[in-house]
């Protein structure tokens, strides 16, 4: 155990709450709640796991997700997407663009910490 | 001694004979017995109208003053015959085929039947021929004079004769020419009369020739050394006359009106032409063979001051051969009626078809329906045509002097008519001919010939003043009517014909290459230029089988091969014929013309198949008939074309408001995103947090509260979204019931205040009362939820350490200003314009928890209270101004 992830979310209740869920289960977490400069934390922070938001100021989780995507070192590091906007061409556009795992909000604990279990493992 | 008396009744009898030759003519062709009558040699004769009493008598007395050029009056129309038969037999076939009636109809049907160029050729025609008419006038005169036995009777005498002849001739002319009227304008009788004529006219001066040769001569051989030794052998040729006035008579043997009548119109087939061309120059040959002789032993013998016009004449009566005198009388009566019947003939057609007829029907408001009525009219405005014609030539005769010779007076003739030579040619060689430069060759043509030739010859001091023939009008030199544009020196016949034939021509080309052809026209242009190739040739068309075969291919071409061969089979069936084609009898090309007549019209469909089956030219009216219809199918096609126009328009719109409709589509979609996304995210927070609470494990005191907190403040959010959509969208659609109430801007700003409470109690808020007293007479509700709005968002978003709220109000006119200001960080100006659109939120007020639907609410009350809210840029913070119109009581309370 003892893994890092990085949330990168603007919300802060949900970052309160995400935190919480993760810190219990023994999970270093570490948030961004910017779109901008999010590649450069994720470079600098090597974390094992991202939770990667889609409404995010200045730049939106999908343009994340694809730079993360076109770099060799984070090419194949295992993202989970959130977003409140439920509809299936989001999910669509996800799974395009390389996501590992998409959860709608609102989301349901154990949903979240298993995905996270599974990610991180198999990462 | 012949007394006058004797004259008359001689010239009386001679008359009988020709309506008697003239009425039996008529019986045997309306029996269609007088095959003899349609005999090229008959044609031929007729044609020697042309030889007239000038030819008569005055080409004697022309030669005993210019030697041989009495010769071009008679080279001119051979040359035609001979070397331009091609420009007859195309005029011929052209008066054929379209039932020419005169040379005004000639001109006027190929301009498109226009009415003008007929009114016009038809005046000129008349006004050339007048002195022409005069001129027979005289020379009857004379010679009845000369037989008078004094040979100068007094002037008065003279006159007095010239109008009894004048009386005489209309009378005979009336009851000659228009005794009947044939659709064609054809007189067999007259053709006949005019005929035994031209026998009697050659034969007089033929016998004189014979007589004055031998008789009088010696013998050809003592004739002819009398000829070299005269002074006439020394009269020396001019060229340009030469040339010129053969010039002249070519173009008035084509152009004449009496020519035209009995060349063209006169003309019962076609291959007539082809003995013309031989035996016409060989009667005008004969005519002049003895011209020189008469001439020279006229002077010889005749004594000093004789009239030399008169010499036919005066020769035999001199040696007392009064019955030889007698024949050359009738040869030049003969010359002289034959003239004056044809033209008047001709020119009465002229005017009754081209000047009365269209003035009649014009008059008539239902049209000529009553043929007899049409039929009393044309012949009532003939005879008093033909009277006209000859008064105008008695009162030429009367003002000219009737001093003048013969010659001079043909001429004048002659070069008026020859003006129509450039229209008619070019109208029947050149398509590229239009009415306007026919018209405009025609005038400038005429003007020319009447002010140097026609007027002139008026006597002097007859029109022109003697000083104006000397110096030009108002001493403008160039104008002299002898010597246009200042070329002086030439012979005054030639200078005229000059002039106004070259400017005739050029206007004619320059018009025509200036103007556009009416569709009429230039279907007329087409039948003339190509005439050969539209009619048939003068063994006519004969019915045979290859009638349905053309039939048949015309049909495939306007029904399509389908329907025509469906079409052909039954009617083949129906005729018992089987599997061959039907013939064509009547009863089928009627209802093939029907048939057709749905595809191109029934003007059009007639026309084609009148060609086919029934060889019969296209007449004028049906060519108007068919460019009506290609106008109409002109017409037609444009109205589909803006009908055409107008779909494509529609379907514009249609894709418009295709657009219009994705457009608001999308927006449909992203708001319902933005929705649910800003439902969403609430209740994450709510579901996420409730989970936690109700696990309950290992969770600390603060820990719970502050959770709970979270949960109560994120519903709280969640009522305040849902209130505010449910807001904005009554409000967005209108059906918001606006409850108006009385109070003043002061109250309404201290209860916002009041109602913000709590959420401003970090925000200095700062009150400038002015203006606090402006009476309102609004929804102060909607007002009081703007100002809590604007209140609130300072509250939320200023950014500065001591945030400060002022709030102030000033006055527009009628419209009161409340600013709203703060110390904050402003807003930037690329986003002041987005504030106000539904959940647009700057990034950093996330935290706020605002949906970002307040300012469009504001903007939605503000714009049904009749005012506005705008962002104030400029002032160093983030600025709101509330407008509202209060009127101008409320500005006098502001004060």
């Amino acid at each position: 155990m003892g893994k890092h992830v990085l949330l990168i979310e603007d919300e802060p209740n949900i970052i309160e709450a995400i935190r919480f869920i993760l810190s219990r289960d023994g999970w270093s977490v570490d948030t961004h709640s910017d779109g901008a400069n999010a590649i450069e934390r994720v470079q600098s922070m090597k974390p094992d796991l991202i939770i990667l938001d889609v409404m995010l100021p200045n730049k939106s989780g999908y343009d994340i997700l694809r730079d993360l995507r076109d770099d060799a070192l984070t090419a194949k590091l295992p993202v989970l997407m959130l977003t409140a906007r439920g509809q299936t061409k989001d999910r669509e556009l996800a799974e395009r663009l390389g996501v590992n795992e998409f959860i709608t909000k609102p989301f349901s604990n154990s949903d979240i910490l298993a995905s996270v279990r599974a990610l991180a493992g198999a990462g | 001694m012949v007394t006058f008396n004797l004259l008359i009744l001689v010239s009386l009898a001679y008359v009988i004979f020709l309506f008697a030759v003239a009425f039996f003519a008529e019986r045997r062709a309306q029996q269609g017995v007088a095959s003899w009558m349609r005999a090229p040699l008959i044609y031929t004769l007729s044609l020697s109208v042309y030889c007239t009493a000038w030819t008569f008598y005055g080409a004697v007395g022309y030669a005993t003053r210019s030697g041989l050029e009495f010769v071009t009056i008679y080279l001119g129309p051979t040359l035609v015959m001979i070397g331009w038969w091609w420009i007859l037999r195309k005029l011929v076939r052209i008066g054929r085929t379209h039932r020419i009636t005169s040379i005004a109809d000639l001109i006027s049907s190929r301009f498109g039947k226009s009415t003008a160029l007929g009114v016009c050729v038809t005046a000129f025609a008349v006004i050339g021929t007048t002195p022409y008419i005069a001129l027979q006038l005289q020379s009857v005169t004379l010679s009845f004079d000369a037989f008078n036995g004094t040979g100068r009777a007094d002037e008065q005498g003279l006159q007095y004769t010239a109008f009894w002849i004048a009386t005489g001739l209309a009378i005979f002319t009336v009851i000659f020419g228009t005794r009947n009227l044939d659709a064609n304008e054809r007189h067999h009788g007259v053709v006949m009369a005019i005929a035994v004529e031209a026998v009697v006219k050659l034969a007089a001066l033929v016998a004189v020739g014979i007589f004055v040769v031998w008789g009088l001569g010696g013998g050809p051989m003592a004739t002819m050394a009398k000829i070299d030794a005269s002074p006439m052998a020394n009269l020396e040729l001019q060229t340009s006359r030469w040339i010129g006035i053969t010039f002249t008579a070519a173009a008035a043997f084509l152009c004449l009106p009496r020519m035209f009548q009995v060349m063209v119109v006169e003309n019962a087939d076609e291959r007539h032409l082809g003995t013309a061309s031989w035996a016409f120059p060989l009667y005008m040959m004969l005519m002049s063979l003895f011209v020189i002789p008469i001439a020279v032993i006229g002077l010889d013998l005749m004594p000093a001051g004789a009239n030399p016009d008169l010499f036919v004449l005066t020769l035999p009566l001199s040696q007392g051969r009064e019955d030889l005198a007698m024949l050359a009388f009738l040869g030049g009566f003969s010359a002289a009626t034959s003239m004056v019947i044809v033209a008047a003939i001709a020119l009465s057609t002229m005017v009754s078809n081209h000047i009365v007829m269209p003035i009649w029907l014009s008059t008539q408001k239902d049209g000529a329906t009553v043929s007899g009525d049409v039929r009393h009219v044309l012949l009532r405005s003939r005879r008093i045509s033909i009277i006209a014609i000859l008064f105008l030539g008695y009162v030429y005769y009367r003002l000219s002097g009737g001093g003048a010779a013969l010659a001079a007076i043909g001429l004048i003739s002659f070069a008026g008519v020859a003006q129509f030579l450039p229209a008619m040619l070019g109208g029947i060689f050149w398509r590229g001919a239009t009415r306007v430069g026919a018209l405009a060759g025609l005038s400038a043509g005429f003007i020319i010939w009447m002010y140097t030739m026609l007027l002139p010859s008026i006597g002097v001091n007859g029109v022109f003043p003697e000083a104006w023939m000397q110096g030009g009008p108002a001493d403008l030199h160039w104008l002299r009517p002898r010597a246009l544009f200042g070329i002086e020196g030439l012979d005054p016949v030639v200078h005229a014909v000059f002039w106004s034939l070259t400017l005739n021509t050029a206007a004619f080309v320059i018009g025509s290459m200036l103007s556009f052809p009416s569709p009429l026209e230039r279907l007329q242009g087409a039948q003339f230029v190509n005439v050969f190739d539209h009619s048939t040739g003068p063994r006519g068309w004969t019915h045979s089988g290859a009638a349905t075969e053309d039939l048949m291919m015309m049909a495939q071409r306007i029904l399509g091969p389908d329907e025509a061969q469906t079409l052909f089979h039954a009617e083949a069936l129906g005729q018992g014929k089987g599997a061959v084609l039907p013939d064509p009898s009547p009863e089928f090309i009627d209802r093939l013309e029907r048939e057709l007549a749905g595809s191109v019209g029934g003007a059009t469909a007639h026309a084609m198949i009148s060609q086919i089956v029934g060889g019969a030219s296209v007449s004028v009216q049906d060519l108007m008939a068919v460019a009506d219809e290609a106008a109409q199918i002109m017409e037609y096609s444009n109205q589909l074309e803006a009908k055409s126009t107008e779909l494509q328009r529609t379907a514009g719109q249609l894709r418009d408001a295709n657009e219009k409709l994705t457009a608001l589509s999308v927006q449909k979609d992203a708001f319902l995103s933005q929705i649910s996304h800003e439902l969403r995210t609430p209740m994450t927070s709510i579901r996420s947090f409730s989970e936690i609470l109700r696990d309950g494990a290992n969770l600390t005191r603060p820990e719970r509260a502050k959770y709970s907190d979270i949960i109560h403040a994120e519903a709280i959010r969640l009522t305040r979204l849902l209130d505010n959509l449910l807001d904005l969208s009554v409000l967005e659609n209108g059906q918001i019931d606006l409850q108006l109430q009385s109070g003043t801007l002061g109250q309404v700003l201290d209860r916002a205040l009041a109602s913000s409470g709590a959420a401003t109690e970090n925000l200095r808020i700062t009150r400038d009362p002015d203006g606090d007293d402006i009476a309102l007479e609004t929804d102060l509700d909607r007002l009081t939820q703007v100002f809590i709005n604007l209140i609130t968002n300072a509250a939320k978003y200023c950014t500065a350490d001591a945030p400060h709220l002022q709030i102030r109000i000033t006055q527009d006119g009628p419209v009161s200003q409340i600013d709203f200001l703060d110390n904050g960080a402003g807003i930037p100006q690329a986003s002041q314009s987005l504030i106000f659109e539904k959940f647009s939120r700057l990034s950093d007020q996330a935290a706020a928890g605002s949906a970002g639907l307040g300012l469009a609410i504001c903007r939605e009350i503000m714009s049904k209270l009749g005012g506005e809210v705008r962002y104030l840029d400029g002032t160093g913070g983030t600025a709101f101004r509330v407008r509202l119109p209060t009127g101008t009581q409320i500005a006098a309370a502001a004060e």
